[in-house]
């Protein structure tokens, strides 16, 4: 029981940790959507750190590759074609709607934000019907 | 020079960001999955990766803000709008939808893309076009009220 809790709250407060850093110290938000969108903007001189930022997260995977490998064994079950679909959406989404689970869920959220708050509300919603209905239809989500 | 500073500042705060989300289990889809799978077999890790996380940063964040201004940057740069738009409610359930779909998020998906597997790459990569795509039709439809409402 310990270990089901333990490595999620470790986890999640070294996030926050990180989060609290980035405010500190740079004094922005960690939303990784739109740190990656603002990579992604054509004329910015906005992009070192953001790009710094992306290679940061790279990184951790090395090192989870080294130390933490479990972290990694990722089973991705269906098609590619899932995926592609499935980047899509996120990609598009989180742009339309301003931030993921990182900007919204844990910075918004931080701040009791309105708007993250029901940004979270709805795509965690709209992720658990997603399942559902993928477990109705097929069995395997 | 600022900007070496917070460059070098971005890169540990997101290593250890990353970290955090190995530790949590949350660059497996399975856990995401079943954080989302409440109407068959749930698993709460997620949630509990959010208590650690907002009950960390909600504190530090107060604290924080009391400053005039950041360390290596003049000033913060924290989302201030409070409106509750179409665009937050529609945007925040597609992702949902991806999310569900794939079980990856932005930020595990880029950490995970390590492990070079192609179904992770796809990801990645299909989600960098839908940025993009986000960005010219966000793009022409700015375009066209303004000419609506220029003339």
């Amino acid at each position: 029981m310990i270990e089901l809790v333990a490595g999620p709250l470790i986890g999640g407060i070294l996030i926050g940790l990180a989060a609290s850093a980035l405010l500190l110290l740079n004094g922005r938000v960690f939303g990784i959507s739109g740190i990656l969108g603002g990579a992604l903007a054509p004329k910015s001189n906005d992009t070192a750190w953001r790009f710094a930022a992306l290679l940061g997260l790279l990184a951790a995977g090395g090192v989870l590759t080294i130390t933490y490998p479990k972290s990694l064994e990722i089973v991705a079950n269906g098609s590619l074609w899932r995926y592609v679909i499935a980047g899509l959406l996120v990609g598009y989404g989180t742009q339309l709607g301003s931030g993921c689970t990182s900007g919204h869920g844990v910075c918004g959220m931080s701040r009791l934000s309105p708007r993250s708050i029901t940004a979270t509300l709805a795509f965690i919603l709209a992720g658990m019907l997603t399942v559902g209905i993928a477990r109705f239809l097929g069995g395997d989500a | 020079m600022n900007s070496a500073k917070a460059a070098l500042a971005a890169f540990f705060a997101a290593l250890i960001f990353g970290l955090g989300l190995g530790i949590g289990g949350m660059t497996l889809p399975a856990k995401i999955i079943g954080f989302l799978d409440v109407f068959g077999q749930w698993d709460p890790s997620l949630a509990f990766v959010m208590i650690g996380a907002v009950g960390t940063h909600a504190i530090a964040y107060r604290m924080i803000t009391k400053r005039k201004s950041p360390l290596f940057a003049a000033k913060f740069q924290v989302p201030t709008s409070r409106s509750l738009d179409k665009r937050l409610v529609l945007g925040s359930a597609i992702f949902g939808i991806g999310w569900g779909l794939g079980g990856f998020c932005p930020g595990p998906s880029l950490v995970a893309s390590v492990t070079g597997q192609a179904p992770i790459l796809a990801f990645v990569v299909s989600m960098i076009v839908g940025i993009y795509f986000f960005k010219w039709t966000d793009a022409r439809t700015k375009r066209a009220k303004e000419t609506r409402s220029g003339n």
